[in-house]
This record gives C-alpha cells, sequence and structure tokens, in this order.
C-alpha cells in the first residue's frame, strides 16, 4: 500500500530567536496530517538545504522576523536549485513589507505570509501547490 | 533501476529519495529494497531508546561526532511519533543535532511512526537497510521516547543502548520486564545531576538480582564484577555515566559499543542475531501480504457484517477469524 504524506521542513534562519510563530505554523501542518520536520533557530542557508534534502522534503518553511529575507531566501532557494531541488515548494512567513513580496516570488519563493494569516490558509495553499505539482509530475 | 545506482554510487539526493520510497511502500519500494538487500549487511547498526527527555537525541548527537572524530561514517534514523487522530507528526530531532551539520560523512533522516506501536516505524528495518547498502558505516537509530514495553529496536539493532537519567524511579522500576531487559549497554545521562550514582547502582543492582548470572557475575564478597564479556559467554551489560550535552563519557560509550560489536562478531551472536531477524523479518512481511490476501478475498459487506456480530457481541472474534480463514485457500497458491 503506498501511502503519501507530504512533509515539510520549519526552519528559522538568520540570527532572530523569537521561534513562537515557527511552532505554531509546525503545529498546524502537523494537525492537518502532515510530517513536519522542525530544525530550530539560527540556521544558516546551507543547513537548510541540507536538511531539506537528507528528508526528501515536499515544502520548505522558513520563518523569518529579523528582516533579512531579502538577503536568506534568495540565497536559499538558490542553494536549493544548486542541489537539484527546484521543485521543492518554498513559503515564507514572518515580518515581510508588501513591497518586498514581488522580489522574493521572482527569486522562488511561491508563498509570502505576513502576520495575521491563519493557519489554516497556509494549509489550504500547501495542499493545493503540491496537489498541482503531483498532477504535473503524473502527466 | 537508476536509483539503486546512484544510492549505490554515494548520491545523498538518490538516497533521500530511496528512503521515502520505502517508506511509501508499495512495488517500487519492494523493487528497490530487491536491489540494494545484497549490498547491505555491513554496517553496525546501533539502537538508542529511553523515555521522552532522557536526552537520546542529544546522546546520538554526541556519539555520532566521536565516531567522525575516528573518520567513521553515520547514518542516523531518528523516530517519532505520528499522531493516532490526525495523521500528522512533529519531527524534532534534528534540533538536538545541530552540530552534524554540513558534514558528508554523516546522513540524517526523521521518520514517523506511521501507526507502528513498537517504538519505531514499520519501515524502520528497511531504512536502516538503505543506509547500509549506501556505504554507512555506523547507523544509530534513535527510537520514540518509550514508555515500558517497546522493544521493536532490539530486534533491528545490534547493540542496544538505553538512555535512563538521575530520579527517574527506584529499584523496583528497574526490575519490570521490558525496555530495561534489552540493554546491551545502559547510559545514565545528564548524570551531572544529582542522583546520577543512586541509579546507577539501581541498574546494576538489578543485574546482581538475575538469577541466571552465575557466580562468575559477583566478585569476592558478593560485590560485582566486572561488566562486558563473561567467562561463561554472556555478556553483562556496562552502566556508564555520561552528560550527552557536554561530550562526557561519550567516548567511553562509543567504546563499549565497539567491544560489544567485537563479541557479537567474535561469539557467533551476530550470525545468531541476523538469522532470528531474518525470521521476525520475513514473518512480519507474510502477515502483512496474507492479509492483504485474505481480504481481497472477502466481500466488504461480509466483513462488515462479522464485525457488527462482533460488536453486539452475537459472535466472538476468534470463531469471526475461523469462518474468515477458509477464503486464503482461494488465492493463487505458490
Amino acid at each position: 500500500m503506498a501511502e503519501r504524506k507530504i512533509r515539510v521542513l520549519v526552519a528559522k534562519p538568520g540570527l532572530d530567536g523569537h521561534d513562537r510563530g515557527a511552532k505554531v505554523v509546525a503545529r498546524a501542518l502537523r494537525d492537518a496530517g502532515m510530517e513536519v520536520i522542525y530544525t530550530g533557530i539560527r540556521q544558516t542557508p546551507e543547513m537548510i538545504v541540507e536538511a531539506a534534502l537528507q528528508e526528501d522534503v515536499d515544502v520548505v518553511g522558513l520563518s523569518i522576523l529579523s528582516g533579512a529575507h531579502m538577503a536568506l531566501c534568495p540565497r536559499i532557494t538558490e542553494l536549493l536549485r544548486a542541489q537539484g531541488l527546484d521543485d521543492v515548494l518554498v513559503v515564507v512567513g514572518g515580518i515581510i513589507p508588501d513591497d518586498d513580496v514581488p522580489a522574493l516570488q521572482k527569486a522562488g519563493v511561491q508563498g509570502v505570509f505576513g502576520p495575521g494569516t491563519s493557519t489554516h490558509d497556509i494549509v489550504q495553499f500547501i495542499r493545493e501547490r503540491i496537489s498541482e505539482r503531483e498532477m504535473l509530475r503524473a502527466a | 533501476m537508476e536509483l539503486i545506482k546512484d544510492i549505490l554510487a554515494g548520491n545523498r539526493r538518490a538516497l533521500a529519495r530511496g528512503i521515502s520510497q520505502v517508506e511509501n511502500g508499495g512495488a517500487d519500494a519492494r523493487a528497490l529494497l530487491a536491489g540494494l538487500y545484497p549490498h547491505s549487511g555491513r554496517a553496525h547498526v546501533v539502537g538508542v531508546t529511553g523515555a521522552p527527555g532522557t536526552g537520546k537525541s542529544t546522546l546520538v548527537n554526541a556519539l555520532a561526532r566521536t565516531y567522525r572524530a575516528r573518520g567513521v561514517s553515520v547514518g542516523i534514523v531518528a523516530v517519532d511519533p505520528t499522531s493516532p487522530f490526525t495523521g500528522g507528526a512533529l519531527l524534532g530531532d534534528r534540533v538536538r543535532m545541530r552540530d552534524l551539520a554540513g558534514d558528508p560523512g554523516i546522513f540524517i533522516r526523521s521518520m514517523a511512526t506511521r501507526g507502528s506501536l513498537g517504538g519505531l516505524a514499520r519501515t524502520t528495518g528497511d531504512v536502516i537497510t538503505v543506509l547500509d547498502a549506501a556505504g554507512y558505516q555506523r547507523i544509530l537509530v534513535e527510537t520514540v521516547g518509550v514508555g515500558q514495553a517497546e522493544v521493536d529496536i532490539a530486534g533491528a539493532a545490534h547493540t542496544t543502548i538505553v538512555v535512563e537519567v538521575p530520579g527517574m524511579g527506584d529499584e523496583v522500576q528497574a526490575i519490570k520486564a521490558g525496555v530495561l531487559e534489552i540493554a546491551d549497554l545502559f547510559a545514565v545521562n545528564k548524570a551531572d545531576r544529582e542522583g546520577a550514582d543512586h541509579t546507577a547502582m539501581a541498574l546494576r543492582m538489578m543485574q546482581g538480582l538475575d538469577p541466571n548470572a552465575g557466580h562468575h557475575r559477583r566478585g569476592p564478597g558478593g560485590k560485582h564484577g566486572e561488566p562486558g564479556l563473561q567467562s561463561d559467554g554472556s555478556w553483562l551489560p556496562p552502566v556508564l555515566k555520561t552528560v550527552a550535552s557536554q561530550g562526557e563519557g561519550v567516548e567511553a560509550l562509543r567504546d563499549w559499543v565497539e567491544i560489544h560489536a567485537g563479541m557479537l562478531r567474535d561469539s557467533g551472536e551476530l550470525a545468531r542475531r541476523e538469522t532470528a531477524r531474518a525470521a521476525v523479518t520475513l514473518a512480519s512481511i507474510l502477515r502483512d501480504q496474507l492479509l492483504a490476501a485474505l481480504l481481497a478475498q472477502i466481500p466488504d459487506r461480509i466483513l462488515l457484517e462479522l464485525i457488527d456480530e462482533i460488536a453486539r457481541r452475537d459472535l466472538d472474534p476468534y470463531s469471526a477469524a475461523e469462518k474468515l480463514m477458509p477464503a486464503l485457500a482461494g488465492s493463487p497458491s505458490l
């Protein structure tokens, strides 16, 4: 019996240590039936990409409150591509000014979730994107 | 299969994909395992088990570091529970293993139990086979935080480390059956805390109470003998104090793992354990396949009726099973 679970890496890159948001999202994804690999705070982009590779995740969820998202996110998507992990869905949550969203999307971040986003919306977004990807792969 | 070739060649992406395939099961998983199995059997598999909060992940992290210091490659399988209600899981063991990041001689994989209750996932043994075939020399398997009876690890590992911490119980806890009985090594972790000596002593006392332990296990005046290999060929598990977060006592633990591994090889016990493991694995695969074959022969309607009868107490479950068994005869034979 083949059983397919959505696997998500939840990581906090950069130096700020406020991980409550990341934990709330990790918990919500778990409650939505996903397998969530939680790596904790102060992860370098290299550590995140290595964990994403070893854990063979479908999604990388980043939590960034420090304002360093414009440096960290493109670096992570670039490293993911270098490892051949281009089909991994990358989403980011935290304090992200609206003006930065287009540049992040251009860098390969597919979902940006600011303060006040309901966890339901994040779950929904991930499910839809992953099932689209599965359909593309099957086609 | 391309994936098999890539895994054997040391491609980490292929290894990660292969592990997922094995976890998800099905025909692809069987083909992959069939291709990798002949290349496995070289790694020494070390199980690390104990109650939640005893520091298993931190100990695995520290143990892996001491192996890396010797140039030995290490695969890690860290198991955490799946929620029985949502099917989801939060796998948090990597948080304690960040020291190992960036080392190509390390491969860490988190696994959810996906409904299995013995402290491991149903496919953990298969994931070990994949890491073994990929060439990792030692494979450290961390179980979920266990209670007293989750002993599957003893069947999957060559050397089982049971982790205890000070203040978790008294002598009576130490003579209960279950997890303590499967230990090849005991680690009293967080040994910088008060009561570590007491916990270590309680574990040694428990060993002294073993009626099968001969006189050789006691030194002069009834004192306890040296741990390790005994003159009658039995193994007295050493009790080691560790402070995993500081790396204290962890090299001694690694050395004892290697002594145990050497004993298993030299005594022929390794071959016996491999045979016992093969029997258990085959039985478990047959159980799954026979159940699937049986259920395929029985219409859902009949099954549901029988289940209702059992629930209403019109029929007992053994008689119901008896009624269904003949359906197996209808399945294709060898």
